[in-house]
């Protein structure tokens, strides 16, 4: 019973992740319509930049942190600004191939540049009791720092000015920018926040294992299943299907198989687009 | 129109000559004979690029796992012929029969999407099987990987150099005849409008069904053909990332081209051997080449020159606007 217990805990906290990533996923698709495929491989930058920072310069966890954050923000904003913007009003399949241009040219310039996994040690290291167990300090980080990310971004959307503008252009862009919503600032924007979230996942996630170039692929394929399957842009359905996924992960390596842990989420992709192919909480199809 | 269709004609036949003697000068040096062997594996991705073609440029379709279905086909020929010990020559249609028969029950749940999240669903089909080919050892053979012994009379590399090159004329005339026939009609159709080619009873579904299978027999045969050349196949050729050089090949020589997909792989193939000492960094300029293309020329070299010489023939009388776009 407390192996089920714990393997649950490890699925909240790979949910955690996954839910982080598919969010700002779910955001960009919604507000802007682009299937942004290279955001794992922001994540994979992002965990190399925590390492730089925190290793390689010595600066203190929770100051890389927003510095991360930062970093990634700018990264986004450019990349909205350099790849998806002049591919506006072409059909989606085009920004979806620049997109994996980025991609192949992050991964291959990372792996140029340091090709062995690197660590970064765990900033709290200890481990604390949660239900009579004792799990990693980290863990529990992951998980809080997830649900408090999210009501900050539950508050930023439905609270801000900017955030209603947000909101504003996913129901209707054309109707947000007659009344005076500038569309350029809010791209950018989402892809500021898009980013900077998976700067916190890669944050938070980082020293509970290695980090290397192709880390950012897997995660991204995942991220997009979750998004199909919660409903494309449907933030609901991304949460549910973040912390869903990881569930599934956490059990299906504890009762099936751990060498195929990654084919879980491809299989249930398949089984979902058979059954329900509009997602569990959306209204548009894949 | 009938000059235009004359113009191309020779430029496929000059282009098919010096194909066909090219050996004949690269046999004498020890590099052009290197070559010889770096061209063979580049007819070979040509043929993998024109399949992917069938589905990307006709149907609008990005399948992201035909490095896959490559890989289906490389070991199903290696295993028949190995393993079960059946003859090369039957396992070789066997072979691609086999792998368009995967590629329709794939298809089946995937065409329930489309454009980038059809894109995803056949990606995530590439990481399985790469998974499991990976991991499966008995299948797969592990780090040895699977070898094959091919007939004698392709043991020479001046034989396999024209064995494949004589599959990629064949695949090309089999994909002429589809796109120019009444299916091939259906397909566009499908492309530009899919609600109304449905409206006077295309079925969409149907169709975009078939010209995947018959897209995966193609990819089959270049698996077919890599292990042959190869003489043996490891699980690193049904990694994804096959699929995304597939994707680019096709992107950069020319979507919807008879043309370019052969000119994407030939040529981007025999340059990427050609700057190795590059290492990774080599793919970094593929990726922003990718990004540049798809902003500033969406149709590729191919659709590049013909779009030239269209608005040419405009200069002369002012017609038909070029198309902008890659895929519906």
């Amino acid at each position: 019973m407390s192996f089920f217990v714990n393997q649950v805990i490890i699925g909240i906290q790979l949910g955690s992740q996954y839910m982080m990533m598919a969010l700002g996923l779910t955001l960009i698709f919604g507000i802007l319509d682009i299937s942004h495929f290279a955001h794992g491989h922001i994540y994979m930058v992002g965990a190399y930049i925590l390492y730089t920072l925190s290793v390689l310069l010595g600066i203190n966890y929770w100051l890389a942190l927003p510095l991360c954050m930062a970093v990634l923000a700018v990264a986004g904003i450019l990349v909205e600004r350099l790849v998806y913007r002049p591919l506006r009003g072409t059909p989606a399949i085009n920004t979806f191939i620049a997109a994996i241009g980025l991609l192949l040219a992050i991964e291959t310039l990372v792996r140029g540049i340091k090709k062995d996994a690197v660590r970064v040690p765990v900033p709290v290291d200890r481990s604390v009791s949660v239900l009579g167990m004792s799990l990693e300090a980290q863990r529990v980080i992951v998980i809080v720092g997830a649900l408090l990310i999210l009501l900050f971004l539950q508050w930023f959307i439905k609270r801000t000015r900017l955030g209603i503008a947000i909101e504003a252009m996913a129901q209707d862009r054309e109707g947000a920018s007659l009344v005076g919503i500038n569309v350029n600032r809010i791209s950018a924007l989402t892809f500021a926040i898009a980013s900077a979230l998976a700067g916190v996942a890669a944050v938070l996630m980082a020293p509970l294992g290695s980090i290397t170039p192709e880390m950012g692929s897997l995660l991204i394929l995942k991220a997009f299943v979750i998004v199909v399957i919660g409903g494309l842009g449907s933030i609901k359905g991304a949460i549910a299907g973040g912390y869903l996924l990881g569930l599934i992960e956490a059990l299906g390596v504890a009762y099936i198989s751990s060498t195929y842990k990654d084919v879980f989420a491809f299989a249930l992709l398949i089984v979902i687009l058979a059954v329900r192919p509009t997602g569990l909480f959306g209204e548009r199809a894949a | 129109m009938k000059g235009k269709l004359n113009y191309n004609l020779v430029v496929a036949l000059v282009l098919l000559v010096v194909a066909a003697l090219l050996p004949l000068f690269l046999q004498r040096t020890s590099g052009g004979k290197y070559n010889m062997i770096v061209l063979t594996y580049a007819m070979i991705w040509a043929v993998a690029a024109s399949s992917l073609n069938l589905v990307l440029g006709y149907t609008g379709q990005a399948c992201l796992a035909h490095g896959a279905f490559v890989g289906i086909g490389a070991y199903s020929l290696a295993i028949m012929v190995d393993r079960v010990g059946i003859n090369y020559w039957l396992a070789l249609p066997l072979t691609c029969l086999l792998t368009a028969l995967i590629g329709c029950l794939i298809g089946l749940p995937s065409f329930r999407t489309r454009g980038p999240y059809f894109a995803i669903v056949t990606l995530c089909f590439n990481v399985i099987v790469y998974a499991i080919f990976e991991n499966w050892t008995w299948l797969s053979g592990g780090y040895a990987g699977q070898p094959l012994t091919v007939p004698a009379v392709l043991s020479g590399r001046l034989a396999r150099y024209y064995f494949v090159l004589a599959f990629l004329v064949l695949t090309l005339l089999v994909l002429r005849q589809i796109v120019k026939s009444i299916v091939g009609a259906s397909f566009l159709s499908i492309l530009s409008n899919e609600g109304l080619s449905e409206a006077v009873g295309i079925s969409a579904f149907r169709y975009k069904l078939l010209s995947f299978t018959v897209s995966c027999f193609l990819a089959g045969l270049a698996g077919a053909l890599f292990a042959t050349a190869s003489g043996r196949v490891d699980s690193s050729i049904t990694s994804y990332l096959h699929s995304f050089y597939l994707l680019i090949y096709v992107l950069i020589g020319g979507v919807a081209t008879l043309a370019g997909p052969v000119l994407g792989a030939v040529g981007l193939y025999f340059l990427l051997d050609r700057i190795k000492g590059l290492g990774e960094f080599r793919y970094v300029g593929f990726g922003i080449l990718l990004i540049l293309i798809i902003i500033y020329f969406p149709r590729g070299l191919v659709g590049g020159v013909n779009q030239l010489r269209e608005w040419m023939k405009e200069r002369r009388s002012t017609k038909t606007s070029p198309r902008e776009e890659v895929a519906g």
